[in-house]
């Protein structure tokens, strides 16, 4: 063989079928990494949830599981409910700031009806279930406490609107899932009210 | 050499920095030695043609057949209970489950399709002829494991058919005289096939096997490199070097055969694509209607038979109505094939140049081992039992014919040859006969009959026909 070998050519070549050939690797491997996304059964299974709420005493406390988490819908007395603002200057985050709630529970309760809060009860610490306290100056907490949720293993404290204390491991408040009233008695769980424009799916922290 | 010296050099794009690192990692780890003594100056013939396709492509589907398969196992549950309904989950629920689980099945049809042709490809060529006798047994070995695989891989859909081809190959085992129930029993983990059976035939898919085919491929590949290809003329061209040490007739496997077979593999992903999205069960051959209903070990199917690939093997089994002597035949028939390099010893390797008779004799080969195959997938009636015998008779005699014509030999020695064979078939028709297929036995008798006729009494007259033409001393372009 005797005529030149045209590098450049072939240098386009080259740089054409790697650019090709690295489309099909990504293409192919498309499947794959989606085939590992929550599948139709388990998304079907992570449905929304409904709860009847009509028939919770002041101060009860109703269980529900949602997405393989519990949820807790607490009926809060009045006078509960009034004394949230105090407690403002002992919490990290009194004003709900940081996004552990959908934005129509930006609000003083954390919650769309002021009597029930919503929440999944997982601690923002390390991740256990705490103890609802709801009594004032419980004995095993401390006189000065307002009544809320005390998670037993590290000692993190929030109020009765699931806002974090100060000085305690968790850094941030309880999280508030996504959920509206279809009527008086029934909450859902997983989908947001109607109208309120919102893409807000889940908080930071679980 | 101007060529030479405008070659670009890649790692220089980032101004050294590429070099260092290739320069640490050499000096730690035989990186850049291996890419030039494996792949970029390891010289392979230059006359390769299409049959040499398949030994890369049939790496590709065994790279397919694990990535696939781990991500199979993501959500398959290996419980006789949930097997089945975990298969439908992953074809409905799992997100593009249906393409991984038709790329898994296809994939391992697939993967016979290219190893039979890549063992063809020896064959024609004598690729199994000394110093390449210990590169076949590796790859008879792979074919071996190969079998192994794909049969505990298609327990564990327990379909009807899983369940039954399981609880029929693993009976096998009871033919062996006197530890055959043990024997049989143990396999199992059971009394009979169940989700015993089913969760260690699992495992062993899943993990064991996939290891020793690993391994083995790699010794294959390693023997391979030891030795060097073969090639279409069965020409030796490390006889023929330059005063550099390069075979004059080599090529570097690195760009010639890399670029060679990236087109092997396109035009062969094309063709897998096309049977994924079209028709992955290919009309029942690739996915068996019986297999769409689950396991009952209470109810039998009309039809036990295997995926396609072991058909010729079921065939030679079934066409013996005697369970060790079918058993046997049919161990026979795969034990041979790892004989072929000293059955055959003809110092001619490639079928170009061992004369006219031999080609047909190969020829021939080939078309037996396809209609082994069907009737291997056929009810097992008595005329098919009897064609499969006959067939069966044909499949040996070509290692028989084979080794006759290793070296010339005298007319007499052919005719008595000829008359030994139909010596020895007529007496296994004789202790075998069946009044009621009386006249299918006689006129099949025929079919080895005139196969004899044309490769041991024909060269008999016309020793030209078995005569090797010259055997070139440097590669041809054909």
């Amino acid at each position: 063989m005797s005529e030149e070998i045209d590098q450049s050519k072939r240098h386009f070549l080259t740089v054409a079928t790697v650019v090709v050939g690295s489309v099909g690797v990504v293409m192919a491997a498309v499947p794959f990494v989606s085939s590992m996304e929550p599948s139709a059964r388990a998304k079907s299974l992570g449905g929304p949830v409904d709860i009847d709420v009509s028939k919770i005493e002041s101060g009860g406390l109703v269980k529900a599981k949602w997405r393989l988490k519990p949820v807790w819908v607490v009926q809060r007395a009045p006078a509960a409910l009034a004394g949230l603002p105090k407690n403002d200057s002992f919490l990290r985050d009194p004003g709900s700031d940081q996004t552990q709630q959908p934005p129509y529970c930006k609000n003083a309760w954390r919650s769309i009806k002021p009597e029930l809060l919503v929440i999944v009860p997982i601690c923002t610490h390390l991740g256990c279930i705490p103890l609802y306290r709801p009594e004032p100056g419980d004995p095993n907490i401390s006189a000065s406490w307002p009544g809320g949720f005390f998670c037993p293993c590290h000692g993190s404290k929030y109020d009765l609107a699931a806002r974090v204390f100060q000085n305690v491991p968790a850094p941030l408040n309880l999280p508030v899932p996504v959920h509206r009233y279809l009527s008086d008695k029934v909450l859902r769980i997983g989908e947001n009210p109607v109208g309120s424009h919102s893409s807000w799916t889940s908080p930071e922290v679980w | 050499m101007s060529q030479d010296a405008k070659k670009r050099d890649y790692l220089d794009v980032t101004g050294g920095w590429l070099h260092k690192l290739r320069g640490w990692i050499d000096a730690r780890f035989p990186m850049s030695k291996l890419w030039n003594e494996q792949v970029a100056q390891y010289y392979a013939p230059k006359n390769f043609n299409f049959w040499y396709f398949f030994g890369s492509i049939a790496l590709l589907i065994l790279v397919n057949q694990i990535v696939t398969g781990i991500f199979l196992t993501m959500n398959y549950q290996p419980s006789a209970t949930r097997a089945f309904a975990s298969v439908q989950y992953i074809m409905r629920d799992v997100n593009w489950g249906w393409l991984i689980r038709y790329m898994h099945s296809v994939g391992a049809s697939l993967f016979f399709v290219v190893v039979y042709l890549h063992m063809l490809r020896g064959v024609i060529y004598g690729s199994y002829k000394k110093p390449r006798e210990l590169l076949w047994i590796f790859g008879m070995l792979i074919y071996v494991a190969l079998m192994g695989e794909a049969f505990m891989g298609y327990l564990l859909p327990w379909g009807q058919m899983s369940y039954w081809g399981a609880q029929v190959i693993t009976s096998l085992f009871g033919a062996v005289p006197g530890i055959g129930n043990g024997l049989e029993q143990w396999i199992r983990g059971d009394y009979a096939v169940s989700g015993i059976t089913l969760n260690r035939f699992f495992a062993l898919h899943v993990v064991a096997l996939p290891l020793v085919l690993v391994g083995l491929v790699l010794f294959h590949l390693i023997a391979l490199h030891e030795v060097g290809s073969n090639n279409p003329d069965g020409v030796e061209i490390k006889k023929h070097k330059g005063s550099d040490g390069i075979p004059l007739d080599g090529i570097p496997f690195h760009p010639y055969y890399t670029i060679k077979d990236i087109v092997g593999v396109t035009v062969f992903l094309a063709i897998f694509a096309a049977i994924i999205f079209f028709s992955p069960g290919l009309h029942g051959l690739f996915l068996e209607p019986a297999n769409f209903e689950p396991a009952n070990p209470l109810k039998t199917p009309v039809d036990i038979r295997p995926l396609w690939y072991f058909g010729p093997f079921y065939a030679i089994l079934r066409s013996i109505p005697n369970k060790l002597l079918g058993i046997s035949s049919m161990g026979l028939a795969i034990v041979i094939l790892f004989l072929l390099p000293w059955i055959d010893r003809n110092p001619v390797k490639s079928i170009r140049y061992r004369g006219p008779l031999y080609r047909a004799l190969v020829f021939v080969f080939a078309i037996t081992f396809i209609i082994l195959g069907y009737i291997g997938l056929q009810p097992a009636t008595p005329f098919w039992a009897q064609i499969g015998q006959r067939m069966e008779e044909l499949y040996f005699l070509f290692f028989v014919v084979s080794w006759i014509y290793t070296r010339p030999r005298s007319w007499v020695f052919l005719a008595l040859a000829f008359l030994a064979v139909m010596a020895v078939i007529t007496a296994f028709d004789w202790l075998g006969w069946d009044t009621a297929i009386a006249h299918l036995k006689i006129y099949s008798w025929l079919i080895p009959g005139i196969y004899s006729v044309i490769f041991l009494l024909l060269p008999a007259f016309f020793s030209k026909l078995v005569e090797p033409l010259p055997v070139p001393e440097r590669v041809t372009w054909k």
